[in-house]
């Protein structure tokens, strides 16, 4: 209804466009504040790093600890536990990748990429120690752990996902390995994560 | 505004003339209780009234109870104990609040299905029947936001596994969970949030159900024969109606009088009965419950969620089709968002002529399956996700889209219905015998 009888650009077809352009414009910076807010606020986003003292951890043992607002798991592993990860073919697993945020993305998911030592260790002890998020990769449960599960590791009694002793998706819905959060050993007997 | 010919408001007084003038709302109000309504209507057409004073009863016990709840992670589980305890009659608002979300949704499924029978989807109802599946989907969500409000154990770890299946969309899925939640797992942020659309989306409901009102009184109702009402001419229309106020407005009335008496008794002696006794317990984000389970309502739907699992060979074709961008988790999601979007495509996706499922003699057993299927998957959601209850959750999502999505179109090409009546009136005299009465 803004058009005159010439089809060639008017006067009035440039303010039509130019006012529905700007009024596009304006709606636009008013909404993306009211969506924006709902991101993470500057405290929750504050990247927190953690310190755990892990000396009272004795083998076949774990503590759950909580860092940003999810359990992470750090379990000592048994000698058994760790030939139990050894023994498994990596192509065979639902998930072949590593998820550890701290070896090269897309490592093969062995149990030396999964696993955590202190400096110099040596032998069973370099794959000791297991330290993962305790969030199930298929819908966030937390998973139960103290060898459970038909492969001896976790179990997420929310759907049914069995992990083995290294963290990895063997059985169920989960389709990624436990991912494995930036962590390292400061001395022989503290983590830092994040 | 009805499509149906009856007698309209006439201002007679010299006061509702001035009014009607200026403001005409006697008359809209006039016209929409007077609406001329198939005098067949069977006991299934009383849904409508039960899910009003269902959204009623959800917001004038919700706001109240928002006078003592805070929406805070420290303090929610403790202001819910104070309502229980301490609140006059608090522990009443919240059981009615409770149950009265069971109500609404028990009211809404057989409504649904009321439709799913009578065809009361088919043409020219569509948008009727298309409002109406946003109004289910709204409810869904403001329940699922309710029951996270309380903070125990189930409202947590349900929020968690629900706001989980976001983060199954490829490659955009983790921000879009982040944001919803606002932090990397469900926390204060997420709670205050859920407070305030809890406290929202009941009016946006609301304003819904008058559109759908508004739709449906243009087309008129459907009824039992699914034959239309004669429009011919006043007369005409009115051997096939009666008006909606007094008749269905008493008759309604009783039935939710009935009703109620059966929700008076859960809410009076039984009141946790349809709850689960983890959310009793705060919520503590480094213990999941060994059982995680939804509130009854969505359980039909979980099922088909669980059911679709890595080896299952759809899963795996539709992964492999993808290169492995839809794995076994985001068909679960896509599969149970299907199974709710399966339905509101039901107009287009039955193809018989006849609209009602009284005249269909295949349609019916087809019919009675799903509403069994529907029964044995909301058993089958409850259970735990392992043998055999996963193969009966598959079996059952798999008659699930079979029945929209292969029966209802083949049915209407293979089956030969039965005639129905050629107007409401002959069905009526046919049940009733030929009415004088109203002469």
């Amino acid at each position: 209804m803004s058009h005159a009888d010439d089809h060639e650009g008017t006067r009035r077809d440039f303010l039509y466009y130019a006012t529905a352009g700007a009024g596009a414009v304006t709606a636009g910076a008013a909404i993306w504040p009211l969506v924006n807010q709902m991101n993470p606020s500057a405290d929750v986003q504050a990247l927190s790093s953690i310190r755990v003292d892990v000396s009272g951890v004795s083998p076949g043992t774990q503590l759950t600890v909580k860092w940003r607002g999810k359990p992470v798991f750090i379990r000592r592993r048994t000698p058994d536990e760790i030939e139990a990860a050894r023994a498994v073919d990596v192509n065979s697993l639902p998930d072949p990748e590593a998820r550890n945020e701290n070896v090269a993305a897309g490592a093969p998911a062995t149990d030396a990429n999964r696993s955590l030592a202190p400096e110099g260790a040596e032998g069973d002890a370099a794959e000791e120690w297991l330290v993962m998020m305790g969030v199930c990769t298929h819908l966030g449960c937390v998973p139960l752990g103290n060898a459970s599960g038909d492969f001896g590791g976790w179990f997420c009694p929310c759907h049914g996902s069995h992990y083995d002793t290294a963290g990895r998706i063997r059985k169920g819905p989960a389709p990624r390995n436990l991912p494995v959060p930036v962590a390292r050993f400061e001395g022989e007997t503290e983590i830092v994560l994040g | 505004m009805a499509g149906i010919p009856h007698d309209h408001y006439e201002p007679k007084t010299g006061i509702e003339k001035w009014v009607h003038t200026r403001l005409p709302i006697v008359a809209l109000v006039y016209d929409t209780i007077m609406i001329p309504t198939p005098k067949n209507l069977n006991w299934m057409w009383i849904w409508g009234i039960i899910l009003t004073f269902c959204l009623a009863l959800q917001i004038a016990t919700g706001i109240v109870l928002v006078m003592h709840y805070t929406p805070h992670v420290d303090m929610a589980f403790a202001s819910v104990e104070h309502i229980m305890r301490d609140v006059n009659g608090g522990h009443m608002l919240r059981y009615l609040h409770m149950n009265g979300a069971s109500l609404f949704f028990f009211a809404v499924y057989l409504h649904i299905f009321r439709g799913l029978y009578y065809g009361s989807y088919k043409a020219p109802r569509e948008i009727t029947w298309i409002i109406g599946m946003l109004i289910y989907l709204l409810m869904m969500g403001t329940g699922f936001m309710g029951y996270v409000l309380p903070w125990g154990q189930m409202s947590f770890w349900g929020a968690t596994v629900i706001t989980g299946l976001f983060g199954a969309i490829p490659f955009i899925g983790e921000p879009i969970q982040t944001w919803l939640l606002g932090g990397p797992a469900v926390d204060n942020a997420t709670l205050n949030r859920f407070f305030s659309l809890h406290y929202l989306l009941p009016f946006v409901i609301a304003g819904l159900v008058l559109v759908h009102i508004w739709a449906f009184h243009n087309t008129g109702n459907n009824n039992p024969t699914g034959v239309d009402v004669r429009r011919g001419s006043k007369e005409e229309a009115k051997k096939d109606t009666v008006p909606f106020w007094p008749y269905f407005v008493i008759k309604d009335l009783f039935a939710l009088a009935v009703i109620l008496a059966v929700f008076f008794a859960i809410v009076g002696f039984m009141p946790n009965y349809l709850g689960h006794p983890d959310n009793y317990i705060e919520a503590n984000p480094l213990a999941t419950p060994a059982h995680i389970v939804p509130e009854w309502y969505f359980l039909p739907f979980y099922a088909i969620l669980r059911a679709f699992t890595a080896d299952v060979w759809v899963v795996m074709f539709a992964n492999w089709i993808t290169g492995g961008i839809v794995d076994a988790k985001f068909f679960g999601v896509l599969a149970m968002f299907g199974a709710i979007i399966a339905m509101a495509l039901t107009p287009w996706l039955d193809t018989s002529s006849v609209r009602s499922g009284r005249y269909r003699p295949m349609f019916k057993w087809w019919f009675a399956l799903l509403c069994i299927d529907f029964i044995v998957l909301m058993w089958a959601g409850a259970m735990p996700a392992e043998p055999p209850y996963s193969t009966i959750s598959l079996i059952g999502a798999a008659y699930w889209f079979g029945y929209f999505f292969v029966i209802l179109p083949l049915l209407g090409v293979i089956e030969k219905p039965t005639t129905p009546p050629a107007t409401i009136e002959e069905d009526f005299d046919a049940h009733y015998g030929k009415s004088t009465a109203a002469e």
